[in-house]
């Protein structure tokens, strides 16, 4: 692959298939902790870290050693080991270097183990056939994706304080609405056919 | 059966691998905070009551590793606990903390109290509120469905009669019942208190009487008659001032209403309940209150 196509992939994975808008992946951080852009920011680093470091990870673990040994069923579950093994390695660096975002994440980072935008990029990676480069390049800019919704979302939220919706909507099901109205602004990105 | 070895084999490898570089990141990763932390978190009571005003014990414990809360901000804590808690931050004690217990201000009982209807709802005091205020007829009373018991973190609570009876040892002052109480008729009293007014009526005494048998009348007998002046009867019914109250009971021999009550009290044993808080005042009761 060369570089004019890897940024193809790039730009498809931020913005025309992006995770939270258009594929609904990890909503649960997006609705979780996108209170504050600031911790919506620390979240994205997070994630970003665990999907890039994913991606390359599983990558090597799928083609050099389930591949070969013909256990490539078992992808699923030696996936989730390693995403678990790093998420609990972001986790300890955080608590020692950064305890407030750590404080503010709470029990979502550890649900990051279980956020199927990791997992799924990891999937899609193999599924899709690319190769370690563009592996990396993807998982990467999904997060980064992932991190650009959270961010968006994290602005609407505070507007969202402000708002006056009638009571039945007030909490969650305002949230749930905005959600649905700016993913429908990233809809307008599906007609765009990159090939 | 080849491939299940080498599935094994693989998990095995792999596990081994991520376990090893885990344990090695954990070394780097450690900070010497959470030790105190876990300190101060162990010297609580841990049962995540809320009483303080934090989210649980962990909260409460982080904020006063951080200085943001007093070592001696646990409501049900003891005394030697966070005293702990204070050598362990490097201070020279706590404060001594009173003791508290809750008290639910109310004696009428299902033969004391008259009733509007019969209330067959949601066993749940907030239900049967939105039923015309519950079904006794006094606006004040208990309305004995047990919403605080459920609320009550270290099960004290029982509802005896229809109303609500504290179990003393138990009840570590945490309030929950306090702010569950639709009615607010729940307080907060000094654990050695020995008496206190079973009423809370806000209501005229001939209005009170007309709906309770044993209800306070405010007819400040006991405010005449108390001679550490600690009983005031503000608008309708009797409170004691606990700070001056001596314990010498002469307030439960002299109330007409027999509302002023007497908790157990043995020399060795202070203040206890059986289960049910409430007897009959007698006047002669050690006092206990210094």
């Amino acid at each position: 692959m060369n570089v004019a196509s890897l940024l193809l992939l790039a730009f498809t994975a931020i913005v025309v298939e992006n995770f939270i808008f258009s594929q609904f992946y990890g909503i649960c951080p997006f609705l979780g902790v996108s209170n504050k852009p600031s911790t919506a920011f620390g979240m994205g680093m997070a994630v970003t870290c665990v999907i890039t470091l994913s991606s390359f990870l599983t990558w090597l673990l799928y083609h050099h050693i389930l591949d070969p040994l013909g256990i490539s069923y078992l992808s699923t579950i030696a996936f989730i080991v390693v995403i678990a093994a790093l998420v609990q390695l972001i986790e300890m660096f955080l608590k020692k270097y950064v305890p407030v975002l750590y404080e503010a994440l709470g029990i979502y980072l550890p649900l990051i183990t279980t956020n199927c935008a990791v997992l799924g990029s990891a999937l899609i990676n193999i599924q899709n056939g690319y190769n370690l480069m563009a592996s990396v390049v993807f998982g990467f800019s999904s997060a980064l994706g992932f991190t650009m919704a959270m961010l968006i979302f994290a602005g609407v939220r505070e507007r969202l304080v402000f708002a006056d919706p009638p009571k039945s909507f007030e909490g969650l099901p305002i949230l749930l609405v905005s959600a649905g109205l700016v993913a429908m602004a990233f809809a307008g990105f599906s007609g765009v056919n990159i090939g | 059966m080849h491939e299940i070895i080498t599935a094994c084999l693989v998990f095995v490898v792999l596990g081994g691998l991520l376990g090893i570089l885990l344990a090695i990141a954990a070394r780097f990763f450690t900070s010497e905070k959470p030790e105190k932390l876990e300190a101060i978190l162990s010297l609580l009571p841990g049962a995540n009551c809320g009483g303080c005003g934090y989210s649980g014990c962990a909260a409460l414990a982080q904020a006063i590793a951080t200085g943001e809360a007093k070592p001696n901000t646990c409501p049900t804590n003891s005394n030697d606990k966070n005293t702990a808690i204070s050598l362990l931050l490097g201070c020279q004690s706590a404060e001594k903390t009173i003791r508290y217990r809750a008290q639910i201000l109310c004696s009428g009982t299902h033969e004391m109290a008259k009733k509007k209807y019969m209330y067959e709802g949601i066993d749940d005091c907030n239900a049967a509120i939105g039923l015309a205020g519950g079904d006794k007829l006094c606006p004040n009373g208990c309305i004995g469905l047990g919403s605080c018991a459920r609320a009550c973190p270290f099960q004290a609570i029982d509802v005896v009669n229809g109303i609500a009876a504290v179990n003393y040892e138990k009840c570590r002052a945490c309030g929950m019942c306090v702010d569950t109480c639709p009615k607010h008729i729940i307080a907060l009293i000094p654990y050695d208190a020995v008496f206190w007014v079973g009423c809370n009526s806000q209501d005229k005494g001939s209005v009170t009487k007309s709906y309770c048998q044993t209800g306070c009348i405010g007819c400040k007998l006991c405010e005449k008659k108390c001679p550490a002046k600690a009983i005031t009867v503000q608008g309708a019914y009797a409170s004691i001032q606990y700070d001056l109250c001596t314990g010498c009971g002469i307030c439960a021999q002299v109330c007409p209403r027999k509302i002023i009550w007497s908790a157990h009290s043995q020399k060795d044993r202070g203040i206890y309940s059986d289960g049910h808080d409430r007897l009959p005042a007698q006047g002669n009761s050690t006092p206990n209150h210094g």
